[in-house]
Formats: C-alpha cells, sequence, structure tokens
C-alpha cells in the first residue's frame, strides 16, 4: 500500500510501496492509448507545476498526467538563482499555496528543497528533482519500463553510466533497485563516481567494458557538456573513448539487454544513433512511462485506492 | 563600589585553585582572595553552590558592527555575551568596511567604551581588503588596540604574505589567526564530503580543504618562526596536524566550536540551514577525536564563531543560506553540561579552554586569571539550572542557534566585567 501525501523521494520507501506504485502506473498506461485519454480521478482537485529550474519533459509529462487525471493544472516557473533579487522561494510558495492548490510538483537546483517546502506548506508535495538528491518519478518510470521488458525487477543487473555524481535520476535509481535483488554497477570518470558511492550498496568498476560484461539493463546518464569539460574529466574527447556506449561494448553485455537513457541525450557523447535508435533501445517507452508513472503518483498521493477501476 | 563574591567554589588553573572561598574585587581588580572577607562598602554576590571562574574569553566573535547592523551590533552581540556568562569577545575583521586599517579599528574599540556590555578586543585583518595579496599595516593596528590578526572567512590565501605577516611577528607579537580552507577544494560545497552527503546529494567540502592549509602554514611557520592560532578545527586530521606540530614545539594553538564538538553530520540529513556552517559538522569520527583533542590538550580553546544571520537570510533552501551559527548565549552552558558535568572534561580544563588559553593567546595578561591584582572579570555557574534553549529569550538580533529546544543543566548565572555585574540571572 502507499499511503503516504507526499513523494520526496525513493530512499524510504518500502518495496511494497513501490511495487504498488509500479501496479497502479501499469493500470494508468490504457489511458493514455485511448481516444479520449481522460479520467474523472482528480476532478476539482489543483495541481501547481513549480519548476525552479528549466525543465521541458519532466514538466510536460506532469502537466498531461494531471490532465489526464482531470485535475486543473498551473505552470509556475522561476529561477532558483532570481532569490538574490526577487522573492524567495518559500514566499513564492506561499503566495501560492494562498491560493489553496492541492498538489505541488516541484523542481528546484537545490538539495532538500522539496522536502523544505513540506516544513512550511500544508498541500502534498511530489519532487520532480531537487538538486543532486532524488528524482523519484523518474526512477519509478525506469522501473516500469524495466519491468515491462524484463518481467520482473529482481535478478538483474544493471549497469549506470555517466556522471553519478550530480545525477539524482542515478541515486533515485540507486535507492529504488536496491529494494530488489539486483546487481547494481556504477561506471564512469572516477571524479564523477566518488568511492563513498559503494556505501549505498553498489559496485564501482571504471572500466566500462567490464561494467556492461552481462548486463541486462544498461542505464546512460546525461553529461552535462557546460559544466564537466575541464574540470572533472579532460575533454568530450576523452569522455568519448572511454566512456560511450558503442555497438562493440553493448555486444558485451546480455543479448537481451536494454538501454535506458533519462534524456535529453547527448548524441555523440554518451550515445550514438546505432544505439539511441535501435531495437535495444527503450528510451521512448521511458517517456511513455513517464505520463502512466505520475498519474498514478498524482492519484495515489490525493488519497487514491489501490484499484483504480475507470 | 566593592563587590564580594561570598562562597562560591572558586576554579582558577592559573593558581591551581579549587575551593570555597570569598573573591574581593576593588577598583575593578581582584583584591583578595579568602574566607570570610570583608570590606568598608561593598556588594554581595551570594554563590553558595555555585562555580566561580575567571571571566571566559570568546576568541572568536562576529560582531558585524560596523556595516552589517542588521544582523548583530556592537551592543546586541556584546550583551548576547554578557547573557552567556562571556566576559571579553575578540570581534574577527569582516566587518564593512573591512577591519584592515586602526581607524576601523579605533571605531570599534571606541563604539564598545559606548555601548558594550563586555570587553571588546577587535582582531585585525591580514591582508588589505582581505584580498589575501598585501600585508595590512600591522604596527599600526595593533597601536590602535587590536590582538591579533585574521582574514577569517577566507584563509591567508598567499603563502608569501603568510610568511611576511609570521616574519613581521617579531616586531609586532600579535597572534595570526588562521581559517584554514583552501578555497578550490572548498569550491561551492555546502556539507561535509562523506558518503552521507553524496547520499542527499549536497556538495561536500572536503576535510583535506582545512588541513591542505593547516599543513601549509605549519611548514611556513616551521621555516621562518612566528606563531599560529587555527580557527574552528573540524577533521580528525587537523587535529593530528595540530599534535605533530605540537610534539615539534612549533608555536602553534588551536580552537573548537560547540557545534563541532557537540554536533555531527547527521544533522544535515533534515536539510536545516541551521546546520550549514563553515567549516561544516564532520562524521562522528571526527567529533570525538575533537574532544579528546580537548582531553589531551592538543586544543587549546573553545570558541562559538559567534556568525549572526536574519531570519530572512537563514531561512532559505540549505544550499542557498549562508554559513554560519549563533553561540554566545549557549557555549558555556552547553559545554559545561554536556562536557564537565558528564564527566568527559575537567572543570579546570573547561576554565583553561575559555579562559586562561584564549587570554594567553591573545595576550590579555590581567585577564584569563583570578590572581590579585588581574581584572575583576568573574563568571559564575549554577550548576543546578535547567534551561530550555528558546531564540526568543536570545539578547542576539540571530535567532540561528542549532541548539534550539536543547535541554541544559548548568547555566551562567552571574557575569561580571571589570566588578560590575552585566548579567544577572538568577531570577529568570
Amino acid at each position: 500500500m502507499f499511503k503516504r501525501k507526499h513523494l520526496l523521494g525513493i530512499e524510504g520507501l518500502t518495496r511494497d510501496e513501490i511495487d504498488h506504485i509500479l501496479d497502479t502506473a501499469q493500470s494508468m498506461v490504457e489511458v493514455s492509448k485511448r481516444s479520449v485519454k481522460k479520467v474523472p480521478a482528480l476532478r476539482g482537485k489543483t495541481v501547481v507545476n513549480l519548476f525552479f529550474e528549466p525543465s521541458t519533459r519532466t514538466r510536460i509529462s506532469f502537466e498531461l498526467a494531471a490532465k489526464r487525471l482531470s485535475a486543473d493544472l498551473i505552470n509556475f516557473s522561476g529561477s532558483s538563482s532570481s532569490l538574490v533579487k526577487g522573492e524567495s522561494f518559500r514566499d513564492t510558495v506561499l503566495n501560492l499555496e494562498a491560493m489553496h492548490p492541492d498538489i505541488f510538483v516541484v523542481r528546484h537546483s537545490q538539495a532538500g528543497s522539496a522536502y523544505y517546502l513540506t516544513t512550511f506548506s500544508k498541500s502534498s508535495v511530489v519532487n520532480a528533482g531537487d538538486g543532486a538528491h532524488e528524482h523519484p518519478t523518474q526512477a519509478l518510470l525506469d522501473a516500469l519500463t524495466i519491468r515491462q521488458h524484463k518481467g520482473e525487477l529482481d535478478n538483474l543487473k544493471i549497469t549506470i553510466v555517466g556522471d553519478i555524481l550530480h545525477s539524482r535520476v542515478a541515486r533515485s535509481n540507486i535507492f529504488l533497485l536496491s529494494q530488489y535483488k539486483t546487481k547494481i554497477v556504477l561506471s564512469g570518470p572516477p571524479p564523477l563516481i566518488p568511492p563513498e558511492f559503494s556505501d549505498m550498496g553498489v559496485e564501482i568498476e571504471y572500466d566500462l567494458d567490464k561494467a556492461v560484461e552481462g548486463s541486462d539493463v544498461v542505464m546512460m546518464l546525461r553529461i552535462q557538456r557546460e559544466r564537466q569539460t575541464g574540470s572533472y574529466f579532460p575533454s568530450l574527447r576523452e569522455y568519448r573513448k572511454f566512456y560511450q556506449l558503442t555497438k562493440k561494448r553493448l555486444a558485451r553485455a546480455d543479448k537481451d539487454a536494454i538501454v535506458m537513457h533519462p534524456g535529453p541525450i547527448n548524441r555523440g557523447i554518451e550515445l550514438m544513433k546505432d544505439i539511441a535508435d535501435s531495437d535495444k533501445s527503450v528510451i521512448l517507452n521511458q517517456v511513455s512511462n513517464g505520463i502512466a508513472v505520475r498519474m498514478a503518483v498524482l492519484y495515489l498521493i490525493s488519497g487514491g485506492s489501490h484499484e483504480f477501476n475507470n | 563600589m566593592n563587590l564580594i563574591i561570598k562562597n562560591g567554589r572558586v576554579i582558577d588553573p592559573s593558581q591551581n585553585l579549587d575551593e570555597e572561598l570569598d573573591i574581593l574585587i576593588e577598583n575593578g581588580k581582584v583584591a583578595k582572595i579568602g574566607k570570610k572577607l570583608n570590606a568598608p562598602d561593598f556588594k554581595e554576590v551570594d554563590a553558595k553552590g555555585l562555580f566561580v571562574f575567571p571571566g571566559f574569553i570568546d576568541m572568536h566573535t562576529h560582531l558585524r558592527e560596523p556595516g552589517y547592523e542588521y544582523k548583530e551590533d556592537i551592543k546586541t552581540g556584546t550583551e548576547a555575551a554578557a547573557a552567556g556568562g562571556i566576559t571579553s569577545v575578540a570581534c574577527m575583521a569582516n566587518t564593512n568596511p573591512i577591519n584592515d586599517n586602526e581607524g576601523v579599528t579605533s571605531f570599534i574599540i571606541e563604539r564598545a567604551k559606548d555601548v558594550a556590555k563586555v570587553n571588546v578586543f577587535p582582531i585585525g585583518a591580514v591582508s588589505k581588503r582581505m584580498q589575501g595579496e598585501e600585508l595590512v599595516e600591522m604596527g599600526y593596528i595593533a597601536e590602535a588596540g587590536a590582538v591579533g590578526f585574521s582574514d577569517d572567512g577566507y584563509p591567508v590565501r598567499s603563502s608569501l604574505v603568510l610568511r611576511r605577516a609570521l616574519e613581521y611577528q617579531r616586531m609586532i607579537d600579535k597572534i595570526i589567526i588562521e581559517h584554514a580552507e583552501d578555497l578550490e577544494l572548498s569550491g561551492d560545497g555546502v556539507a561535509n564530503e562523506s558518503p552521507l552527503t553524496y547520499k542527499l546529494g549536497l556538495k561536500g567540502i572536503p576535510s583535506a580543504s582545512e588541513t591542505a592549509i593547516i599543513a601549509r602554514d605549519i611548514e611556513i611557520l616551521r621555516q621562518v618562526g612566528g606563531r599560529i592560532h587555527f580557527a574552528h578545527l573540524s577533521s580528525k586530521w587537523s587535529v593530528e596536524l595540530i599534535e605533530n606540530a605540537k610534539i615539534n614545539n612549533l608555536n602553534v594553538t588551536a580552537e573548537v566550536t560547540p557545534h563541532h564538538l557537540l554536533l555531527n553530520e547527521q544533522f544535515v540529513e533534515t536539510f536545516s540551514p541551521l546546520y550549514k556552517m563553515k567549516p561544516p559538522l564532520r562524521s562522528e569520527e571526527d567529533r570525538v577525536s575533537l574532544v579528546e583533542g580537548l582531553k589531551k590538550g592538543i586544543i587549546d580553546a573553545i570558541a562559538t564563531d559567534h556568525a549572526p544571520h536574519t531570519q530572512d537570510e537563514k531561512e532559505l533552501e540549505f544550499g542557498f543560506a549562508p554559513f554560519g551559527v549563533i553561540g554566545l548565549e549557549t557555549v558555556v552552558g552547553l559545554i559545561f553540561d554536556r562536557l564537565v558535568m558528564s564527566g568527559v572534561i575537567s572543570v579546570f580544563r573547561f576554565a583553561e579552554l575559555l579562559s586562561k588559553n584564549p587570554a594567553k593567546i591573545l595576550g590579555l595578561e590581567s585577564k584569563g586569571s583570578l590572581e590579585i591584582g588581574k581584572d575583576g572579570d568573574i563568571t559564575i555557574i549554577d550548576p543546578e539550572k535547567k534551561v530550555v534553549i528558546d531564540p526568543d529569550k536570545f539578547k542576539s538580533k540571530a535567532k540561528n542557534s542549532p541548539f534550539i529546544g536543547w535541554e541544559v543543566k548548568g547555566w551562567p548565572v552571574y557575569t561580571i566585567v571589570g566588578g560590575e555585574i552585566v548579567f544577572n540571572g538568577v531570577d529568570n
């Protein structure tokens, strides 16, 4: 069962809760395939998309999820760096809260800000990414995608490749997949994967060839070009040489391996067309599942029951 | 008027004293210590059942005046000190304008004469505008009354400027206080670099940020001599570096804050900016080694690094809130309860850490002791007084304490400066 008021992160969720969200999401998948893509589950509820960091796909995904559940939705885009001149995060939220929304979906550049929001707001909060901390709905949609392709989340080897240090996607995925019988291997340039990550119950293998060996799932992360170059590794040229997922490297994985990416892809850096657009890639399935997962989450934190029957 | 403190348990490590005695203060100085003292005309403090210490000195305070009076000023900062049992504060130079010339030093001293409740001893900057490039006019600033030099908030950035400052100490014998932080290694970190903060997605500040500068400074000092005091140690490796330097007879001293002694990084899991400061709270292992460092005499002083900020400034997302917490009003009670009464350190050691040693490091010859002729600065603690730390009762303009809600047994009840009772907390 999932009876929480907020979804702030994956850490702390039980396996039962995760299964419950995924089961609910699976039953939501069908809604988006109808000609009339709408159910009345959240009619009369107001969802505020509170985005303090640029995002297209997550924002749109939550927007569609809310609308397909018949909720009213407004988008608020702010810059989390504007607080020096402008209004603080807290004041912004309190002003919006005075308009009586039900759910805040929050994206923010600072770790802990979704939790921080709950300390002064009465609304439900869904974390849509807080700094390098967590991005729970991404991990859930990844899990749903894996489950659809692999049948279960147990007995899998998952390799996560790239900028682990700055990645909330990696953290949430690690928390989620650790609840199952999985082997999680991290790979990428050493400055982006400090050894301390092994405290989270994962293995670290800096040699990508070894890291993908026998993997069922290869999860590629986006390299943020503007941030990393020159500081965490010497050049994109060198990154490509050691950490691009080439066909040759992918051949070392399980023959039925799937390739995932949270997007947006840097084509030519972490992935090239030969894999991104191949039948190994489930990247667009992830995007579709994003809506189902977010529908499930919005539904469940609003007090939706176990059985989702339309 | 004369003052007699009657029947208190007088603790003074400078005289190896732990005895129930009276103290007579005449003309602001300790005139007599003994049994059943009397004087022609005196005011009496009944200290039966109370601990009487040489006045406590906070050698690391930010009073924020001039320039940031909205956070704190000399009046409110010293009222906070008095309410916390602190009789003297040394105030850091990162004001606006920066205390890098004798004009600012004189301003602070003059202002303190008018409004301060306790003694105020300014610390000058080491480098002009704290840029780490050019040495300040240490001679002029010292003559104006500065008791030491520090670019606190920043390290002395240039190794060469540090060398010159140490050489200049042969002429101007004032302590150099180092905020040991390699700014490049700290980067935009906001919390300890550790498995915990990697998990939380908070940018880390490695211990090496602190130790790299301590090691650099020790090696420069080994070459040219002089003396350095290291502010706010946070890491066990720093304790080890200081210990080794002392074994090698290098003239270094060090301080630790109450928050680094009593808290660890686990508190950061709340994402509350009340646990955000520099250096950051580190692991439990680090915390324990800081306490050990106190016990073994490797660490010489406890200092608050009282860093007032307004609630509006501090009530932000963890990553955006400014660094720093206040401490003047809570240090004495907290350390007395959690470390002295619990048996971790002795009352003697407590008095050394908060009075004798800071006085010695800062060159305050008439302080840190209750010998006859010394200043009549006294802190009296009631070991039975119970307090729940409540920010609404703070005299400081700021409320950014990480100890809000803590229950403490043992609290300062009289603060006496130059024979004047500047705080009487017996009745509240």
